[in-house]
C-alpha cells in the first residue's frame, strides 16, 4: 500500500476509529492487525519475510532473556563463591548469549543480502520512463528497516539495555507496526516499545497534530517532490551534461527532501494520530552548516543505528584495541590514534552505503560522505582557530548561510550517484561542467522541454519557499503544535493545505486534453 | 471546546465549497467535443419508447429516432455513446429499462463485442460520467476500470482532472458557469459533413489474431438477453454498415454471431455488404471515408430498420396521439434545422 495514495489514508481513518474505539487494553491488538493489513498488501513473499525476521528474532530474545535470567539467579544463590569464579560464569553466560545473537543476526543479515540481491536495489532506480525509490517498488518491502529493528532490539537485549518481550504478537508488534515498515524510522524498543502497549485516550490535540502533518507530509511528496520528479528523470534518461548536471544536483536534491521528509512526515503523523511519538528522523537537515551536522540531522535513526550498532562496538573491540596500542607504538601518537577511528569510520560507512544497496554507486557514496566527514575532522583545527580569530564574521548571517549553502552544496553533488546507478557516468557528468558548461541552455527554452511545464515549476517554487517558511517558523516547536493552539487558524491551515495537496498534487492518470477527444482518434 | 468545534466545521464547510468550486472549474468541458455528452439527454425525455438502440458510435451515428417517428410512428431513444463497450451498454440499458419496463424492442449493436476489455480510458470516463448515479452505474465503473484508476476519483472527479489547473483559460470559467443544451436528437448524433471512401485505398484489414470474440463480452451479451427477458423485450442485434478496413467486421465474428443468435432464437441483422439493398452511396453517404455514416446514410439505413421493425417485429405506430405528435414535430423540426444549417455551412 503506497502511503500517498487513497487507499492508505482510507486504511488509516479506519484504523484510527477502531483503535479509538476498542477497549483500552486492546488497542495494542488493533495496532496489530492494522499492520498485517497493511502488510498483506505487499504480498506472499514480503509477509513471509518479514513472519521470518519477527520469528527469528523472538527466538533469539527469547534464549537470551531466558539465559539472562538464569545467569542472574545462579549469581544470586552463589553470591558465597568467590567474585572470579562469579565473573567466570556470568563471562560464559554471556559468550554463549553473544552466539546466540551472532546466530540471529547472522541468518537476518543473510536474508537481508539475499533479498537484496534477489529483489533488486534498495535505493532509488531512474529509468527512461522517470525515477522511481525502490522502497516503494521492492518486491520485499521495508525489509532493511525492519530487519534493523530487529537487529537492534537483539543487540539491545544482549547488551541488556532493553527488556526482552515475552509476548509473541507484541513483540511482532514493536517490529512490524505498520507506519514505519517503508521508510522508517528505525526505531529502538527503549524509545517506542511500551507506547504500543500502553492505552491511549482520544486527544484532540493528537488527532490535530498528526493529521496536519500527515497532510504536510502529502504536501511535501506530492506538490514538491513528485512534481519535479519528471525533470530529474528526463536528465538523466536525455543524458543531458554540462549545467544540467547541476540542475539535476538541485532538482534530485528537493526530490529526495520532498519525497523522504514527507514520507516521514505521513509516517509519524499516522503514529501521532494513534498517540504514538516515533523518534524523529530528519530535524532541518539543509541548514546544517556542516556534513557531520547534515549526517546528525538526515535520517537520523538511521545514523544513530550505525553509531550504536556498528561504529561504537567496533571502536571498542580488542582488536582494534590492540591496532590502536600497535599503531601508536609504531606510527606515531598522531597517526596512532587516528588510524583506529579513521578505519571504524569507513567501515560503518561502507556498511552504510551497502544498506543502501549492493551497488557500486552506492559504496563510492558512502567512501565519499567518509572522505568528507574524515577532511572536516582533519581540518577542525583550522576551523576553530578562524572562529576564534574572526568570530563576528562567522557569527554573522550572512557567513552562516554561506556554510548552509556550502554543506547542501556538497551533499547534492554527493548524493547525486543515486541517480546514474552508473560511477564512471556520474564522474563524466559531473566533470561536464567544466569542459562543457553550456551555460545558454538554460535560457534556450530547453529547461522547459524536461516533462515540468512552466507553471509547475513555479508551483514547485512556491512549495519550496512555503516548506523554507514552515521550517523557520517551527524551528523551536513544530508549526503544527502552534496552530493548535489557535483553533481558528489551525482548521483553515489544514484545510488550506488539503485543498492545496488535492488541486497542484502530482497524482493520479494526469490529463491530457486530446485524449478525451474521440472522434477521428478512434483505434 | 466549542469554538473549536465551530471552527472545524467552517473550515470543512470552507474545504468542501471551495472543492466543489474548483471541481467545476477542473472537469473539462465536453460540450466543445461534440462526443462528450452523449447519454445525459436521455434523463430530460419524459416520453415511452417502444425501441431502444444501445452501442456505440455506428449505433449513434447511424440510427435517427426522429425519421423512425416521421415515417413509421415508431417512438425510439439512441443509448449510445463514444467506444461503449457491451458491459457499459449492458448497464446502461439496465437503467434505461428500470425507467422504461415497457419497452418492445431493443437493438444492440454488435460491434463493441470485440473488445475484452475497456480500449480507452479517456472515452470510457465520457460514457461513465455522464451517466446518472444509480448501482448501475457503480456497477459501469467497475466493469469499466482500467488498471491504474481509483474508484475514487469517479466519486470526486477533481482527482482524475485536478491537473487541469495549469492550462485552465477565461473560457473554462464560462464554461462552468454556462447552461448547456443536448446537442443531439434522442441520441442521434447529425455529422452532415461528405468525406466519401476513396475508390483507390487497397488496404487490407488486418489479420484476426483470434477469431473468438471476447469471452466477457459474450458473458454481458448473455447478460443482456437475460435483462431483456426479464422486461419482456425483443432483443434484436444488429451490425451497422461500414465500408473500411479499420472498424472491419470480420467473417469469423459473424459466424459466432449468427450461431449465438439461432441458439438464443434472436433476430440478427448484419447490414455490411448491404449497400445496394439499403440504397447506400458511399462516395457520398459517410463523413469520415466509409467508417460511419453521416446524416444520409444514417437516414437511408433508419428507414431500412423501420421497415423491418415493422414488419418482423411488430413495432406499433404511434402517430395519431395529438400529444405526442405535437412533441415529436418539435423533434422532427429541430432536426430538419439542423440538417439544413449543416448543408448550407458545407
Amino acid at each position: 500500500m503506497n502511503f500517498a495514495s487513497i487507499e492508505f489514508l482510507c486504511f488509516l481513518l479506519v484504523l484510527v476509529a477502531a483503535y479509538y474505539l476498542a477497549p483500552k487494553r486492546a488497542q495494542w491488538v488493533v495496532l496489530l492487525a492494522g499492520s498485517v493489513v497493511f502488510y498483506a498488501f505487499a504480498g506472499v513473499t514480503s509477509c513471509l519475510f518479514l513472519l521470518a525476521v519477527i520469528v527469528i528474532s523472538y527466538v533469539s530474545v527469547r534464549l537470551i532473556g531466558k539465559r539472562q535470567s538464569a545467569c542472574a539467579a545462579w549469581l544470586s544463590e552463589h553470591k558465597e563463591l568467590p567474585k572470579e569464579e562469579r565473573k567466570a560464569y556470568k563471562n560464559k553466560s554471556k559468550k554463549g548469549n553473544l552466539v546466540i545473537v551472532c546466530v540471529g543476526i547472522g541468518v537476518l543479515i543473510a536474508a537481508l543480502v539475499y533479498a537484496k540481491f534477489v529483489s533488486g536495489y534498495f535505493g532509488i532506480r531512474v529509468s527512461g520512463a522517470g525515477i522511481s525509490f525502490g522502497a516503494y517498488a521492492l518486491e520485499i518491502m521495508g525489509i532493511s528497516y525492519y530487519t534493523f529493528i530487529a537487529v537492534g532490539y537483539m543487540l539491545d537485549v544482549y547488551r541488556e539495555k532493553a527488556p526482552v518481550q515475552k509476548n509473541f504478537a507484541k513483540h511482532a508488534l514493536f517490529v512490524g507496526f505498520f507506519p514505519q515498515l517503508v521508510m522508517g524510522p528505525i526505531s529502538k524498543y527503549s524509545d517506542v516499545g511500551e507506547q504500543y502497549f500502553v492505552p491511549h485516550a482520544l486527544e484532540g490535540k493528537n488527532l490535530y497534530t498528526g493529521a496536519v502533518r500527515v497532510a504536510w507530509g502529502f504536501f511535501k511528496k506530492l506538490v514538491v517532490a513528485d512534481a519535479i520528479a519528471p525533470a530529474v528523470g528526463a536528465i538523466v534518461a536525455q543524458q543531458r551534461s554540462g549545467v544540467y548536471f547541476l540542475l539535476l544536483c538541485l532538482f534530485y536534491s528537493i526530490r529526495i527532501y520532498g519525497d523522504f521528509t514527507g514520507g516521514i512526515d505521513i509516517v509519524l503523523g499516522s503514529a501521532e494520530m494513534l498517540g504514538i511519538r516515533l523518534p524523529e528522523n530528519f530535524n532541518r537537515p539543509f541548514s546544517s552548516k556542516s556534513t557531520a551536522e547534515y549526517w546528525r540531522r538526515w535520517h537520523i535513526t538511521m545514523g544513530a543505528w550505525f553509531t550504536n550498532y556498528i561504529f561504537y562496538p567496533l571502536s571498542v573491540t580488542k582488536s582494534m584495541q590492540k591496532l590502536s596500542k600497535w599503531s601508536r607504538a609504531h606510527l606515531g601518537t598522531a597517526i596512532g590514534k587516528r588510524l583506529p577511528v579513521y578505519i571504524t569510520t569507513i567501515v560503518t560507512w561502507l556498511a552504510t552505503g551497502l544498506w543502501h544497496g549492493i551497488a557500486w554507486n552506492f559504496v563510492v557514496w558512502a567512501m565519499l560522505n567518509c572522505l568528507v566527514l574524515l577532511v572536516s575532522q582533519e581540518l577542525e583545527p583550522l576551523y576553530t582557530k578562524f572562529r576564534t580569530k574572526f568570530p563576528r564574521l562567522h557569527a554573522s548571517a550572512p557567513y552562516q548561510t554561506f556554510m548552509a549553502v556550502r554543506t547542501f552544496c556538497l551533499m547534492a553533488l554527493i548524493r547525486v550517484f543515486d541517480c546514474y546507478m552508473n560511477v564512471p557516468l556520474t564522474f563524466q557528468k559531473f566533470f561536464s561542467v567544466f569542459t562543457t558548461p553550456n551555460w545558454g541552455s538554460l535560457f534556450d527554452g530547453s529547461v522547459t522541454s524536461l516533462g515540468v511545464s512552466a507553471a509547475s515549476f513555479c508551483v514547485i517554487g512556491v512549495g519550496i519557499l512555503f516548506m523554507f517558511g514552515v521550517s523557520r517558523l517551527g524551528k523551536d516547536r513544530p508549526l503544527r503544535e502552534k496552530l493548535w493552539e489557535r483553533p481558528w487558524l489551525g482548521s483553515f491551515a489544514l484545510a488550506a493545505l488539503v485543498f492545496l495537496v488535492l488541486v497542484f498534487g502530482t497524482y493520479g492518470l494526469g490529463y491530457d486534453a486530446s485524449a478525451f477527444i474521440y472522434g477521428g482518434t478512434f483505434n | 471546546m466549542k469554538k473549536r468545534i465551530f471552527a472545524v466545521v467552517l473550515a470543512l464547510v470552507l474545504l468542501l465549497v471551495a472543492l466543489m468550486l474548483a471541481q467545476a472549474l477542473l472537469i473539462p468541458s465536453r460540450y466543445d467535443n461534440r462526443e462528450g455528452h452523449l447519454l445525459c439527454g436521455y434523463e430530460q425525455a419524459t416520453d415511452a419508447h417502444d425501441v431502444i438502440f444501445v452501442g456505440d458510435c455506428e449505433i449513434y451515428e447511424g440510427i435517427v429516432p426522429a425519421v423512425l417517428y416521421e415515417q413509421y410512428g415508431i417512438t425510439s431513444y439512441v443509448r449510445g455513446s463514444s467506444q461503449q463497450t457491451v458491459w457499459q451498454s449492458y448497464y446502461i440499458l439496465e437503467d434505461t429499462l428500470k425507467k422504461e419496463p415497457d419497452v418492445k424492442v431493443v437493438v444492440f449493436n454488435v460491434l463493441a463485442l470485440k473488445y475484452g476489455e475497456t480500449p480507452r480510458e479517456e472515452i470510457s470516463r465520457m460514457t461513465l460520467e455522464d451517466m446518472p448515479w444509480s448501482l448501475s452505474k457503480l456497477n459501469a465503473i467497475r466493469a469499466s476500470m482500467t488498471k491504474d484508476e481509483s474508484l475514487a476519483s469517479y466519486f470526486m472527479p477533481i482527482l482524475r482532472y485536478h491537473d487541469r489547473w495549469s492550462s485552465l483559460t477565461a473560457e473554462d470559467v464560462k464554461r462552468t458557469f454556462a447552461k448547456h443544451e443536448d446537442i443531439t436528437h434522442q441520441g442521434y448524433l447529425m455529422q452532415t459533413n461528405i468525406v466519401p471512401v476513396d475508390p483507390t485505398d487497397n488496404r487490407k484489414p488486418d489479420a484476426l489474431i483470434d477469431s473468438a470474440l471476447p469471452a466477457r463480452s459474450m458473458e454481458y451479451l448473455e447478460k443482456m438477453c437475460a435483462l431483456c427477458e426479464q422486461y419482456g423485450a425483443e432483443l434484436v442485434l444488429v451490425k451497422a454498415p461500414t465500408n473500411s478496413v479499420k472498424y472491419y467486421w470480420y467473417d469469423e465474428w459473424d459466424a459466432q454471431i449468427v450461431s449465438y443468435a439461432k441458439e438464443k432464437n434472436l433476430t440478427y441483422y448484419n447490414f455490411v455488404g448491404m449497400d445496394e439493398g439499403l440504397g447506400l452511396d458511399w462516395s457520398r453517404d459517410t463523413y469520415d471515408a466509409g467508417l460511419h455514416l453521416n446524416v444520409y446514410g444514417a437516414e437511408k439505413w433508419t428507414r431500412y430498420i423501420g421497415d423491418l421493425l415493422v414488419t418482423n417485429h411488430g413495432v406499433q405506430d404511434r402517430r395519431g396521439d395529438a400529444a405526442l405528435d405535437a412533441l415529436w414535430q418539435e423533434r422532427i423540426d429541430r432536426y430538419t434545422q439542423e440538417k439544413q444549417q449543416g448543408e448550407q455551412t458545407k
